[in-house]
């Protein structure tokens, strides 16, 4: 309006060209806008997860020279007084005068796939050296090449791993992982609520127990000893759909009638210090420490029909370009008294060979404890879930989550 | 202003200076634009995208390509609809519940607390003062406050209330008591910075006019306060709808599960993105619809 108005044609050009100065910025901004635009589409496709090549990432480069960024569970390494040093960990820095950034970063196998899948898929730097995560997710890693390989010849140290370790059915020969900890699922319950005890899952399911049980959301271990009560062993090859459902109906009953009050993954811990839950499907090293806390108020078993086993393994991802140096560390913690020091404290069975003999020095109370060095009888009792293929694995997953309603 | 554009259009020089003056403007918006452009249009564009998604054929767990997958909705939808329903149920009646006990604090503070302003000060920072520890850390003590064998539990044993073998934690009763707890003070600020403004002559005036105190609340005070409670309960009913700490934390998975604690395990759990991506938008959808039926019932001019 104001340009038609003004009488002046030197203004009126001045006028104009600055109109088409803004109109040309605006273009400018609306283009690259839309760039920005479909370049971030673009790598939120790729992340998202669309199909990535199956030759796998080229190996990486991420990383500080001299650092070892290490992703770890929580209370899964020896820790002092303080609950933050690890003294296993600043003596490792000391001897190879490198750094290791420890951090308590996983609290969920899928969680944390779920975060630094499309890095790994683009190849890009994930943020950690060393990552640990269980059997059934490292198979995963490995199968998708998402793992750097190892050189054993680098690490003296490693053929101490138990022959029952040294070889998985997705690493054979350990070249891309290898153990951290391992444990067994199996019952537990508060000596004082329950005073005779549990000796197979089906006592979960007892009338005196309705309300206060709870399952792990952990599908491997859940259904892997409810498979057990049934008389299947959940290693064999030799299951399918009808005994995987079997199970599963055995879950949707007792979660839909009361009996199991609710399915939880960690937290199952404070609901048994809290009392919400007298009995559950647990992990051994957890109920060990919840005994120190809390004056021996629990008992874990593996059940009479079996129990699951099942390890972590330290892995360095494809992205990561310090695969040395993290071969130094794995070296260092299959030292026998390292093991021995770390199992003392995360009470999980360690797979060191040599550690029960270094546990003598270490606190000679724990070198006869099953839990951490387990017999041959017991061992004979667990089994490993086995490996589910793709589908599998997301037809279970998904009706899974169904019976526990998420 | 168009006062001055008249004035400007007969001198010539100060119109090109209006005319800037109105472009510099615009570029006030820029920042906002390009922020809601990156953070907010490109990953709901994204996200609407994925939810049309479909598996690539014998691909990876987790490994979708672009499609035109419409039927995503019509399975999340069919699967997941009592978690939907629930969680709009839940928000509901903690966004009640939040109204009740939040006015009369909110009423306290603003008109019966006023001139005191020491006192005023206090009570706003005890509103306040939850949310200097985290939300994840409060919900977990409440988890300890209502477990069975804690204080709550025995004294409502006790009084009867709760029959012997009656517990608390893992209920619907406990996910919506979290809710409300967790909210409550999104409904308490803005109903006090509402009722703060109320003349308390006018409350005089209706005491005049022969007006019972109920009646001067119905015809003063509440529709005075209405901006505030319409913003309060937004602010309460839309994050609620989508919790999943409280129904997780609280909850017992399968009678209490949340539409958030489903997106959340079709995320991480199954890296199921287009059923994820489409509950998220079917959430978003229904929250904005029922959200502009709300705003147009109760009329908000006086908000903005």
């Amino acid at each position: 309006m104001t340009r038609n108005a003004s009488p002046d044609p030197v203004l009126r050009e001045l006028m104009a060209r600055a109109g088409s100065a803004g109109l040309s910025r605006r273009t400018f901004l609306g283009l690259l806008g839309a760039a920005g635009s479909a370049a971030a589409l673009a790598a939120c496709g790729t992340g998202g997860g669309t199909a990535a090549s199956s030759s796998g990432p080229a190996a990486g480069t991420g990383g500080k020279a001299g650092t070892l960024r290490w992703a770890n569970w929580t209370l899964y390494i020896d820790l002092a007084d303080d609950h933050v040093t690890s003294p296993t960990l600043k003596a490792f820095q000391k001897s190879s005068g490198l750094t290791v950034e420890y951090s308590e970063d996983i609290d969920d196998n899928d969680s944390f796939y779920g975060k630094v899948k499309g890095q790994l898929a683009n190849g890009q730097d994930i943020g950690y050296d060393l990552v640990t995560l269980t059997d059934w997710m490292a198979a995963r890693w490995v199968r998708q090449g998402y793992t750097a390989t190892l050189d054993r010849s680098a690490m003296p140290n490693t053929s101490n791993i138990l022959p029952n370790l040294a070889n998985v059915d997705y690493d054979p020969g350990r070249t891309h992982s290898l153990t951290w900890q391992s444990g067994f699922g199996g019952i537990a319950w508060a000596k004082d609520a329950v005073p005779g005890g549990l000796a197979t899952v089906s006592d979960l399911w007892k009338p005196e127990l309705k309300g206060r049980v709870e399952v792990l959301s952990e599908m491997r271990d859940t259904i892997g000893l409810i498979m057990f009560d049934q008389g299947v062993n959940p290693a064999s090859d030799s299951w399918g759909d009808t005994e995987f459902e079997n199970a599963l109906d055995v879950l949707k009953a007792q979660i839909a009638n009361g009996q199991i009050r609710s399915v939880k993954g960690n937290s199952y811990k404070e609901d048994l210090v809290s009392g919400d839950a007298v009995a559950v499907i647990g992990w051994s090293g957890d109920i060990q420490q919840l005994n120190f806390e809390n004056d021996d108020k629990f008992t874990f078993a593996i059940p009479e029909a079996g129990g699951t086993l099942w390890s972590d393994n330290l892995m360095v991802p494809i992205t990561s370009g310090q695969v040395t140096d993290a071969q130094k560390l794995i070296d260092y913690y299959y030292d026998p008294e390292v093991a021995a020091t770390v199992a003392a404290y995360v009470n999980y069975i360690t797979p060191v060979q040599g550690a029960k003999q270094a546990m003598e020095k270490v606190d000679p109370t724990l070198v006869d404890n099953e839990l951490i060095f387990p017999s041959e009888a017991t061992l004979s009792k667990v089994a490993m879930f086995r490996t589910l293929t793709t589908d599998e694995e997301t037809k279970y997953n998904n009706q899974f989550l169904d019976a526990i309603g998420a | 202003m168009s006062l001055l554009a008249g004035l400007g259009a007969g001198g010539g020089g100060p119109a090109p200076k209006e005319r800037a003056r109105g472009a510099g403007h615009r570029w006030l918006l820029a920042p906002g634009l390009v922020y809601l452009t990156v953070f907010f249009i490109v990953p709901v564009g994204a996200l609407l995208a994925t939810s049309l998604y479909v598996p690539v054929p014998g691909g990876e767990l987790g490994q979708y390509q672009p499609a035109l997958h419409w039927q995503n909705y019509v399975d999340a939808l069919s699967q997941f609809w009592p978690q939907l329903v629930r969680s709009f149920v839940f928000a509901a009646i903690a966004t009640l519940a939040c109204l009740a006990i939040g006015y009369p604090m909110a009423y306290v503070i603003a008109v019966r607390a006023r001139g005191r302003s020491l006192l005023q000060g206090l009570l706003l920072v005890l509103v306040i003062a939850p949310f200097f520890t985290s939300f994840i850390l409060r919900t977990i003590a409440w988890k300890q406050i209502l477990a069975d064998e804690g204080p709550v539990v025995a004294a409502l044993r006790f009084v009867h209330l709760l029959p012997p073998d009656g517990r608390l934690t893992a209920t619907a009763f406990a996910v919506v008591c979290g809710l409300t707890y967790n909210f409550l003070p999104f409904m308490v600020l803005p109903v006090y910075a509402s009722l703060e403004r109320l003349d308390p002559r006018m409350l005089e005036a209706g005491a005049d006019l022969y007006a019972s105190p109920v009646t001067t609340f119905r015809t003063v005070t509440w529709p005075l306060s209405l901006p505030g409670v319409v913003g309060g309960t937004l602010l309460v009913f839309i994050p609620a709808a989508g919790d999943y700490v409280n129904s997780s934390l609280l909850g017992n998975n399968t009678n209490t599960a949340m539409i958030g604690q489903v997106i959340d395990a079709r995320f991480f759990k199954v890296l199921d993105y287009p059923t994820a991506s489409a509950l998220s938008v079917v959430l978003m959808a229904a929250i904005l619809l029922l959200v502009a039926g709300y705003v147009r019932r109760a009329g908000t001019e006086d908000l903005l």
